[in-house]
């Protein structure tokens, strides 16, 4: 599907087309290159300009390396159950110990890992299934748009705790099992937002250009409307991180998420919320780290759809 | 404006359809309902042959769907198969959970939109002053707060208010227990008393939550309406601050609220589900809980019927909402 017109100048984010004469793709993926480059850094540089977003992003990263590395420097096992009793915190258990005697710095480790890894799973999930089927739905139109759209409303009415909780019993497995069925009932938002985005775009003379020179459907999709839409996708999937780790920790909360013996930071809240007041070290941390984690992931999102789309610099609901 | 109401219900009646399908196949993927009765000792083979038999469970996926359809429009919702709650009728439970949920919801979402509203629309109005940092930094902190937190928190520090009224001669007030199933007894005084105190905290809990949404929704869409030229207008023409204020930017600074309106519904029984199990209320949120760990087939039909049912009510007053408050948009 050789396309020339795809590498078209005016379009900033649109990806360079894989050209008939060898030169001209050369000279055009060239010139794109440059020019994308100078978008993106035009765009990393309105972010890091955004001192909340930075501090946001700095904080996040910080969770994640205590998820990921903190094995690395606090050696007791997450399954370690030698330690004692609800342990006050001390020396050999920074943060106590839980009520069957396994370290809570290890247990915060392990849960903030896992919340980590769901969210990001969800996000990327939820986010690809929606793009695509809100693009092909607003590109096409007609009878595979209403289908796709009746199928949105239909997900859209069937509550997502309550199917993600009888699915996770249903095909009872480890984290990913969680993060697929979250993302499997999560991307219907996303497909709304990129259908009404694809419907205006698509409008547009490029896109009429590349259909005139032959391109197919799956090429426009993927390689003009997605690109060109690539800002909102980068906005929404970082929301979905904040909605992903609220809707995982609430499904572990309630026992229906992630089942021990693995952990994640809503089940650690639900095993020890009842200690807030005797033993509070159990409680703030989990509690801390998720609040962290989901206001970071909101601020840096904020960040990026101003760093985006500086016209719209407004808050989200 | 009827004929639009009649008409949508007509067309929500396939949706329902195609829902109840979907969630029969989701239902039926959860595995063996009479696990638990198999486990229990003393049961022959033949006996749980019976059983099944008894309930039809023997029949393919696809028959049972339909036999459940077919009772189901009689009135006949199935009874619950799990053994905690061993026999009970799906109809009543369900009833029973939502009649408990509905008070607190209904109670914590009006709030939420009279709350968020008022504080968005000021926060609009008296945009970069401190009451406006201020809501928007609350709405920010309690959009990114999972529902527990809030709950478990209310819950051990608001107990605390209790020792206030007590030092202070008065009678413990509030309570973070399920309201009495009979009822509350005694005067009107005391009813009012015990009415409060049990519904205080969760109703707080869950009103944060979506106050958070509809403050920061509607400050967006009040800032945008004042920017507009017709608001420039109404100024130039020599309103005054209030009239421009409330006739002119917030009666169409409301129409996008109104989405929210029917997007939170299901967020909102999300949330009750979280509040109600910290609380330890016998709602929908139990019943759920139960019913999926019990694997409860019927129970969770009856569940998921009901809820997608008020999905769609709430999506449909939302609607007419939409067609009150912007004339533009003509329903029928």
């Amino acid at each position: 599907m050789a396309n020339p017109i795809s590498g078209n100048p005016l379009q900033p984010s649109s990806s360079p087309g894989v050209a008939l004469d060898p030169e001209a793709g050369e000279r055009i993926s060239e010139f794109d290159a440059t020019k994308a480059r100078k978008q993106s850094t035009l765009i990393l540089r309105r972010f890091f300009r955004h001192k909340l977003a930075v501090a946001s992003l700095i904080v996040f990263l910080l969770i994640v390396i205590f998820g990921f590395l903190g094995p690395f420097f606090w050696s007791v096992s997450v399954d370690d159950a030698t330690g004692g009793r609800y342990e006050t915190p001390s020396g050999a258990h920074p943060l106590g110990t839980t009520q069957i005697g396994k370290d809570m710095l290890a247990q915060l480790i392990r849960g903030t890992r896992l919340s980590v890894q769901i969210a990001i799973v969800v996000a990327l999930g939820s986010t690809f299934v929606g793009v695509v089927v809100g693009a092909v739905a607003g590109y096409l139109r007609g009878f595979i748009d209403s289908a796709l759209m009746r199928l949105v409303d239909l997900l859209l009415v069937i509550p997502q705790i309550a199917v993600a909780a009888i699915l996770i019993r249903a095909f009872q497995g480890s984290w990913y099992t969680v993060a697929l069925i979250l993302a499997a009932f999560g991307w219907m938002q996303v497909a709304r937002i990129s259908r009404g985005e694809t419907l205006s775009l698509s409008a547009r003379e490029f896109i009429e250009a590349s259909r005139a020179s032959g391109a197919g459907t799956p090429w426009i999709v993927f390689r003009h409307l997605i690109p060109n839409m690539i800002g909102s996708i980068t906005v929404n999937a970082t929301l979905a991180v904040a909605t992903a780790v609220l809707a995982e920790a609430a499904l572990s909360f309630i026992g229906l998420g992630v089942q021990p013996p693995d952990t994640s930071l809503g089940l650690i809240v639900s095993e020890n919320y009842s200690q807030v007041e005797e033993r509070p070290w159990l409680f703030w941390g989990p509690f801390v780290i998720i609040v962290l984690l989901s206001l970071a992931v909101n601020f840096i999102g904020d960040g990026l759809r101003d760093a985006f789309d500086p016209r719209q610099t407004k808050v989200r609901a | 404006m009827i004929r639009y109401i009649i008409r949508r219900l007509l067309i929500s009646i396939p949706l329902l359809l195609v829902a109840s399908f979907l969630s029969f196949l989701i239902v039926g993927s959860i595995g063996d309902p009479l696990a638990d009765l198999k486990a229990k000792p003393g049961m022959t083979p033949e006996k749980v042959h019976d059983i099944a038999v008894s309930m039809g469970l023997d029949k393919p996926l696809i028959a049972r769907y339909f036999d459940w359809l077919g009772n189901f429009f009689k009135g006949d919702w199935g009874n619950s198969i799990a053994l905690g709650q061993a026999g009970a009728d799906v109809y009543t439970s369900v009833m029973q959970a939502l009649w408990i949920t509905a008070r607190l919801v209904v109670g914590a979402e009006i709030l939420a939109i009279i709350i968020g509203v008022a504080v968005g629309v000021l926060a609009a109005v008296k945009q970069y002053s401190i009451f406006d940092y201020l809501a928007t930094s609350a709405a920010f902190l309690m959009f990114s707060m999972p529902v527990f937190c809030v709950a478990v928190v209310l819950k051990t520090y608001g107990i605390r208010f209790n020792n206030v009224l007590t030092s202070m001669g008065m009678d413990r007030w509030i309570s973070t227990v399920s309201p009495a199933s009979g009822g509350f007894q005694g005067s009107f005084g005391e009813v009012i008393f015990k009415y409060t105190g049990t519904y205080i905290l969760p109703t707080i809990t869950l009103m944060l939550i979506s106050f958070a949404a509809y403050s920061r929704f509607q400050r967006a869409s009040m800032l945008e309406t004042l920017n507009s030229d017709y608001v420039r207008t109404a100024r130039a023409k020599g309103l005054s601050q209030r009239r421009v204020v409330f006739r002119h930017a917030f009666r169409n600074a409301m129409i996008p609220v109104t989405t929210l309106f029917s997007l939170n519904a299901a967020a909102l029984f999300a949330g009750a589900i979280i509040t109600e199990n910290v609380f330890g209320w016998h709602g929908m949120g139990q019943l759920l809980v139960a019913s999926v760990r019990g694997r409860d087939p019927y129970m969770l039909m009856g569940w998921l019927m009901v809820t997608a049912s008020l999905v769609i009510l709430f999506n449909l007053v939302a609607d007419i909402m939409y067609g009150i408050l912007d004339p533009r948009i003509r329903l029928g």
